[in-house]
């Protein structure tokens, strides 16, 4: 029962923070919300009891994919649209 | 004893939630970083509870790489954020 | 029983402090208050939630020899011990990029780094 709880409220995440990701104009903030997606992500793998693809994503996800982000944020601008 | 790790879990996932709240208001990109390590910190405690309920032994492996590799992240935004990368 | 009794307490201690450390990161006004109670107070919640985890693990080993429950309680204590060092590094880390963007602390009387220097 509790176990279906979490499961709903770990989609609910995914969803909003997808949603956030989408919303924000800074970029670094739009990365900051994309690594609470996978972070969010990782978990809903583990619940469906695949902790290889979790332990894949949280490699990958959480550790290189947010500095790639921000290494290519560095070399353009932060907000979107132009402008720097 | 299975009983009382799951609605400890069901707990920090829904503390999870009211970080978000504040990676959504925050007036710095500071207070984000600092939103995501939030999220971070619990999400270890939750993956470490879910093992046990689950009683998988594997499970706790996600979480130890998890705890190292969130750190990487977090340097990289904190090297940003303080302009010397 | 008494292992009981500590799992219980121990998951108690650990939910009520995250819910401090999150309560004072919604309430603070800025980066640095925020950041003093969000990482002393998940750090500590979460290092007792996974003391629970370690005192289940010792004394199912103890009942049943079954080496699968000591393995769950040391893999436990390296996540543990991980946690505590990565959340302190990168904190200090947030509150020093911080700094050195400019952002200064509400209220602040006196500011000893911006004497001493970067």
């Amino acid at each position: 029962m509790i176990e279906t709880l979490i499961h709903v409220l770990v989609i609910a995440g995914l969803i909003i923070s997808a949603l956030l990701v989408y919303w924000f104009r800074d970029l670094l903030a739009a990365t900051l919300a994309a690594g609470v997606f996978s972070f969010l992500i990782s978990l809903e793998f583990y619940i469906l009891q695949a902790p290889d693809v979790a332990i894949s994503q949280a490699a990958i996800g959480a550790g290189l994919t947010t500095a790639i982000f921000i290494i290519a944020i560095r070399s353009t601008s932060q907000y979107e649209g132009g402008g720097s | 004893m299975m009983d009382y790790f799951s609605p400890v879990a069901f707990i920090l996932v829904a503390l999870v939630f009211l970080a978000m709240v504040r990676l959504v208001r925050g007036p710095t990109p500071a207070d984000r970083a600092v939103a995501v390590d939030t999220v971070n910190t619990l999400m270890v405690a939750v993956l470490i509870l879910l093992g046990v309920v689950y009683r998988q032994i594997i499970f706790i492996d996600v979480a130890i790489v998890y705890a190292l590799l969130s750190f990487v992240s977090t340097l990289f935004i904190a090297k940003y954020i303080g302009g010397d990368l | 029983m008494i292992a009981e009794i500590l799992i219980v307490a121990c998951l108690a201690v650990g939910s009520f402090f995250n819910i401090l450390g999150i309560i004072g990161l919604l309430r603070f006004p800025d980066v640095y208050t925020r950041m003093h109670a969000t990482t002393k107070m998940t750090t500590f919640g979460s290092v007792f939630t996974a003391l629970a985890v370690i005192i289940y693990g010792v004394t199912a080993y103890l009942d049943s020899v079954n080496s699968q429950y000591a393995v769950l309680a040391i893999h436990t204590l390296i996540a543990a011990v991980a946690l505590a060092f990565t959340n302190a590094l990168g904190s200090h880390a947030i509150a020093r990029g911080a700094h050195r963007a400019g952002i200064k602390p509400v209220q602040a009387v006196v500011d000893r780094l911006e004497e001493v220097g970067p």
